[in-house]
């Protein structure tokens, strides 16, 4: 296998991989963050603003854990760095 | 239309017209474009303000704007809020309509390429060391920066950084993935779920501006924390003076 297609494959696969591990933690950390948002609205729906701008910066903060992920990804995929290396 | 090609992942890469050295990508016309639509929509508007109860819709239609960025504003600060709405209003408005635009076919949202976000966070990051220092002095400032100890100087340092970085990559990989999403779905089911993954699109869009303002005036008052110990600590003193 010459290193073009070792390349490309790594590359690849690097990038499923990524999404696919790099996802699952993110995931649960927002599901527990929502479910525990909701018990907290549930008990004080007075505080409703304040619960849900805190929420949506936790998920936000949660969120680009997964975003650097799918980042990564897609440089593997469409802006490989390797590739000039190994095409030159 | 397909402006900005499957294989590519961001809008700098399609040059529209170069002379020189001197060249347009798509992200430097659709940010003039966004821009002359604020900026524009903004003088027709605000050129016949009147102060009587039937103003004309769009005056009410910015006032409601205006209100709202104010009322999150002040309830994060507890303060006046009128020193953020400059940066924090045009953030948020700007980022929102660069997203929103998105269902406009033919237009690239300039926030799909990490330069537009990088400046964007780029003025966050200049914006909280002149907030905290306009507010506090340099003093009290940099003294934030060495507690609760001297040690952990290059921690702060790195968070500021590398929430400047988070700023960027999030708003970027946010809408960037969605188009590549409506563009690989373009491909596989053409018709009717391209256009309910836009609805959702204009979701995360909106979303994506208030997470991106919100998380900005979290930071600017990080920075102004300092000062309420500050007045609490005169307060004190005063009461202690005064009994």
């Amino acid at each position: 296998m010459d290193s073009v297609s070792l390349v490309a494959m790594a590359s690849i696969f690097g990038a499923g991989l990524a999404m696919a591990i790099g996802s699952i933690g993110p995931g649960l950390g927002m599901g527990q963050a929502i479910s525990q948002a909701l018990a907290a609205i549930a008990q004080q729906p007075d505080e409703r603003n304040s619960l849900t701008r805190t929420l949506f910066v936790g998920l936000a903060m949660i969120e680009s854990i997964a975003i650097y992920c799918f980042v990564i990804s897609m440089i593997l995929i469409f802006a490989n760095p390797f590739w000039g290396h190994i095409i030159k | 239309m397909e402006i900005v090609p499957l294989g590519q992942i961001s809008p700098d890469q399609v040059i529209l017209w170069s002379w020189g050295f001197v060249t347009i990508n798509a992200t430097i016309l659709y940010t003039w474009l966004v821009m002359a639509i604020l900026v524009g929509g903004s003088i027709l508007v605000t050129r016949n303000l009147s102060s009587e109860i039937n103003a004309s819709r769009w005056q009410h239609f910015l006032e409601v704007i205006i209100s709202v960025v104010r009322g999150e504003i002040g309830e994060m600060t507890r303060k006046g809020a009128d020193h953020y709405i400059p940066l924090i209003g045009t953030l948020f408005l700007f980022i929102c309509t660069s997203n929103v635009l998105a269902v406009v076919p033919g237009y690239v949202a300039p926030t799909s390429s990490m330069t537009t976000t990088a400046a964007l966070a780029t003025c966050v990051f200049i914006a909280v060391p002149y907030y905290g220092i306009s507010r506090n002095g340099v003093f009290h400032y940099v003294k934030e920066y060495f507690q609760p100890n001297f040690i952990f100087f290059p921690f702060h340092v790195m968070g500021e950084l590398s929430r400047t970085l988070a700023l960027t990559v999030r708003l970027f990989g946010n809408i960037m993935s969605h188009e590549k999403v409506i563009g690989i779905l373009l491909a596989v089911t053409p018709f009717l779920f391209p256009v309910v993954m836009q609805i959702l699109g204009l979701l995360i869009g909106v979303i994506q501006a208030y997470i991106f303002a919100i998380l900005s005036m979290v930071y600017i008052a990080s920075a102004l924390s300092a000062e309420d110990e500050v007045h609490h600590n005169v307060d004190i003193n005063k009461e202690g003076v005064s009994a």
